[in-house]
């Protein structure tokens, strides 16, 4: 079962391992991503300093969405990972993420982003993908690490001015 | 003969950690700000954080000391290292690593490190001293 969908450019480091690792106990992570399934050496480096129980696995977006419903089917707890929504975007197209909940985790400052939380800053390419997401059924909300407030898609494509 | 450029040392770490280390290893040895400089990958994308660690890499060798072994720092210190050949990395860093290091810095390279790894691994210890001989048994699940 896929027990998190989660946008982070970061991919996998200390808060998903740690602060929602221990929270939703993973057995894998996915990372949905065409660059780097194709780039063994960064596979490598992300996997480095994984937990023994958890495993690391790379998939572009045309394989992920073929091994989606497979994913979801299985024992194992697994944590899905997108570097960016436009990724996150393409994997739910056709309603294939419909009514799960995508988690906004990390998107830092870069030019011709503006802030909208600590953790979220979005352009206005961003945020157009963001709308396309949630039309194609996904459910999102922004949250670094689960015992934080959950912030809503509205605020999210909001004013940005809520950078508390 | 030419002395070689000692190594400059970047510390990049989470939150406030590598500002609160360097000013503490500043205020133990006196050494120079530019030896040791500290970064935090609060807020900074992979990208920009990869950029701010290039443009204070030094003249001569740098080692990237990295709190984390993976995670943002360790990868884009890793990262770094294959672009650089000068760039070495040296992760799950602790206080008597990096007063060796600002000690030590003027020591070639190949010599640097190994003291470097021997002094962390070595600085790890508990009291009472007994409980170390459960380390090697003790399953943290």
């Amino acid at each position: 079962m896929i027990v998190l969908y989660r946008v982070d450019e970061r991919l996998i480091h200390g808060q998903v391992v740690v602060g929602w690792g221990n929270q939703l106990h993973p057995d894998r992570i996915i990372v949905v991503d065409d660059d780097l399934a194709a780039s063994p050496w960064e596979q490598d480096l992300y996997a480095i300093g994984l937990p023994p129980r958890l495993e690391a696995v790379f998939a572009g977006v045309t394989e992920a969405r073929a091994r989606l419903a497979g994913w979801r089917a299985e024992p194992l707890r697994i944590i899905l990972l997108t570097r960016d929504v436009e990724t996150m975007r393409r994997l739910a197209e056709d309603g294939a993420l419909r009514g799960e909940e995508v988690n906004i985790g990390g998107i830092h400052h870069a030019p011709g982003r503006m802030a909208v939380l600590p953790y979220v800053y979005l352009s206005d390419a961003e945020r157009l993908q963001m709308q396309r997401l949630a039309q194609d059924g996904a459910v999102i909300t922004a949250r670094d690490l689960p015992g934080a407030r959950r912030v809503g898609i509205d605020q999210l494509l909001g004013d940005g001015s809520d950078t508390s | 003969m030419n002395e070689p450029t000692p190594a400059r040392g970047i510390l990049l770490a989470h939150g406030a950690m590598a500002q609160g280390v360097v000013d503490a290893v500043r205020q133990i040895t006196g050494v120079e700000e530019d030896a040791l400089v500290p970064l935090s990958n609060r807020g900074l994308s992979p990208a920009s954080l990869a950029e701010e660690v290039r443009a204070r890499i030094g003249p001569g060798p740098t080692v990237v000391f990295t709190d984390l072994q993976s995670g943002s720092c360790g990868f884009a210190a890793r990262t770094l290292a294959r672009e650089f050949p000068d760039v070495v990395v040296i992760s799950g860093v602790n206080l008597p690593v990096l007063l060796e290091f600002v000690m030590s810095r003027d020591l070639p390279i190949d010599a640097l490190v190994p003291r470097l790894l021997a002094k962390g691994r070595a600085a790890i210890g508990c009291a009472p001293s007994e409980l170390e001989a459960h380390d090697r048994v003790v399953s943290r699940g």
